[in-house]
């Protein structure tokens, strides 16, 4: 018994890096620039294709992967807020909370069309040679793949804390969170603060999409389903707290992972159950205050 | 009250033409094709009394179709009811369902409400997908005697009244108001609006369409997995369509729907499947960020611009 349940913490807390890392950047878009990007997910789905042909076409190791689908994430993200979200800077401040709603649900709509066509709808897997390979520590199997993967999860987020409260930079994202007119006129360039922070969300996006494509597979419509979970964890961190949505993340992939064991197939409609009466009778989150 | 022929004609005409359709035609092809844009009418409309007068956007529009559905198709067929007792009881469930989910959900403002209802709708889905794996057919008896007219006509008298409904809403205090709670909230509040009785009220009345038209699907489908009609896709493509169309008009779903059933069939023949979602994403971008009144405002536009120049032509 002791080594199914120590089994089943270790897998959780697997998956709950990954549901961390996804819902820290969704986390930070929300918070810094009040979009809530439901394209989020199609970010990781394009991340995971991206190292797929990097390690299938060129035979890159996914984790040197990182940097490079990283960066083109972040071109990405940064494409996408100038083109089409920073238009909506016009609207007064209701409309363009909706409106960039909107705007992200037609990007939710386009890129798994594009990742047809360019990927077909077969199942990918990014399978290096050691990705099957496991070591034991008092009788419990720990994946070398998902241990890698959570430790690049808490180096990203530790970077990104970092970032966030040491660089001059970070202080800018953190003044436009509270209040961006006064940002503003403490001479913040706001306008570039949301582009960097919603580039930087698609890049941890991607990243964590190559997590995905190690440890799961990758299709197209894989989008709205890791959507879902980041907002999951959104809501039970509480919304726009950076750190809360790592260890939220963490949370989930733990009760997901113990609840299956009692409750099989009912595990995913669980998750969104807690999500429902966290949004009801605490909106502000576990990590959030009032 | 003076009647305005101008206006009521085509209508009417228009009404006659889709009435004689089966007479006319026995391709299954086209009659399907008119169904599922009367369908889309109909489902349109309904999301656009809550996501277009109300304002609140519902991403969580399947759970209602999939309730009614679901709902219609045990009473009719497990149960053995008639089935206009079936499409009453599935609509009923629906706006029951609403009402359970409605005062709760409305406590959540703005994108919360989003997240809620697109969360909901997913619940669901997952469930009836574990509790009822296995794909929900007609007896063999009603397969037998199976035919589209029927259902087409069904679907042509919901989304006529569908409309008619917009239009009542449209024109009613209950209309005014909840234009007040989707151009301000606090300011409809501070001017007498009840907003919290006006966007319940918008959620059940949008509500029961959405399981109207679910019990309509569940009359037309021989065979479908019970999961499947609370796909959010149920959802997204009400909403293109109302955005597309024109949110918050009367005539956007209409149009939108017709364009909406047209392009998917006429990009099936060139573009591998799906690619007419893509399409439509890149409307909807459009319209969400350039033509705030989608297709209508465009023809609108247009119109003017023709007769504007026309008649300066003239004189």
């Amino acid at each position: 018994m002791f080594g199914l349940v120590a089994q089943t913490l270790v897998n959780g807390i697997n998956v709950g890096a990954m549901y961390g890392l996804i819902a820290v950047g969704l986390s930070l878009t929300f918070g810094v620039m009040k979009i809530l990007n439901v394209a989020h997910g199609e970010f990781l789905m394009v991340g995971g294709y991206i190292a797929f042909w990097l390690f299938t076409l060129i035979g890159l190791d996914p984790f040197l992967c990182l940097p490079f689908v990283g960066v083109i994430l972040f071109v990405l993200g940064a494409l996408s807020y100038k083109l089409l979200f920073s238009g909506l800077a016009k609207f007064h401040e209701e409309a363009k909370v909706k409106n960039s709603l909107l705007v992200a649900f037609g990007l939710f709509l386009i890129f798994p069309q594009i990742a047809r066509v360019l990927w077909t709808s077969d199942e990918r897997a990014i399978t290096p040679a050691y990705s099957g390979e496991s070591f034991a520590i008092l009788g419990i199997r720990v994946g070398y793949v998902p241990l890698a993967g959570l430790l690049v999860a808490v180096v990203i987020i530790f970077g990104l804390h970092l970032f966030l409260t040491k660089t001059y930079f970070g202080k800018s994202v953190r003044g436009t969170t509270e209040n961006w007119k006064a940002a503003k006129l403490m001479g913040i360039n706001v306008e570039r603060t949301y582009l960097i922070t919603f580039a930087v969300g698609a890049a941890l996006a991607g990243i964590a999409g190559i997590l995905v494509g190690m440890m799961q597979t990758v299709t197209p419509d894989m989008g709205m389903p890791w959507t879902l979970k980041a907002l999951i964890v959104l809501v039970l961190a509480g919304i726009g707290s950076v750190g809360g949505a790592f260890f939220a993340g963490l949370i989930l992939g733990i009760v997901e992972a113990v609840s299956a064991i009692f409750i099989g197939p009912y595990t995913m409609a669980l998750g969104l159950v807690i999500f429902l009466l966290i949004l009801m009778f605490r909106p502000q989150g576990l990590f959030g205050k009032e | 009250m003076a009647v305005d022929w101008k206006k009521i004609l085509p209508i009417v005409g228009i009404l006659i033409f889709l009435i004689f359709v089966p007479l006319v035609t026995s391709r299954t092809d086209v009659l399907t094709w008119f169904f599922l844009t009367l369908l889309y009418i109909a489902l349109s409309q309904s999301w656009n009394i809550i996501g277009g007068f109300a304002g609140q956007v519902n991403l969580g529009h399947a759970a209602f179709f999939g309730a009614g559905a679901l709902t219609a198709r045990y009473i009719w067929l497990h149960f053995g009811l008639p089935f206009p007792l079936a499409l009453l009881g599935g609509a009923v469930a629906a706006t029951l369902f609403a009402m359970l989910i409605g005062l709760p959900a409305f406590r959540l403002k703005g994108i919360y409400f989003v997240i809620g209802t697109l969360v909901l709708a997913e619940i669901l889905r997952l469930v009836f997908y574990t509790i009822l794996p296995e794909a929900d057919v007609m007896p063999m008896k009603l397969l037998g005697t199976y035919s589209l007219n029927p259902r087409y006509y069904l679907s042509l008298l919901f989304a006529v009244l569908s409309v008619a409904a917009v239009y009542w809403v449209s024109r009613s205090r209950l209309g005014m108001g909840l234009l007040a709670v989707r151009e301000d909230e606090e300011a409809a509040e501070a001017s007498g609006v009840n907003t919290q009785k006006h966007k319940l009220v918008a959620f059940l009345i949008s509500t029961f369409m959405a399981g109207l038209t679910g019990g309509i699907y569940a009359y037309y489908g021989a065979a479908f997995r019970p999961g499947g009609l609370f796909e959010p896709v149920w959802t997204f493509d009400a909403v293109i369509i109302v955005f597309v169309g024109g949110v918050g008009t009367i005539i956007g779903p209409i149009i939108g729907s017709v364009f909406f059933v047209l392009l998917k069939q006429f990009l099936s023949l060139y573009l591998p499947g799906g690619m007419h979602v893509a399409v439509f994403g890149v409307l909807f971008i459009i319209v969400v960020l350039f033509l705030p009144e989608g297709l209508v405002e465009l023809i609108t536009k247009v119109r003017h611009r023709l007769l504007g120049e026309s008649s300066q032509i003239v004189s």
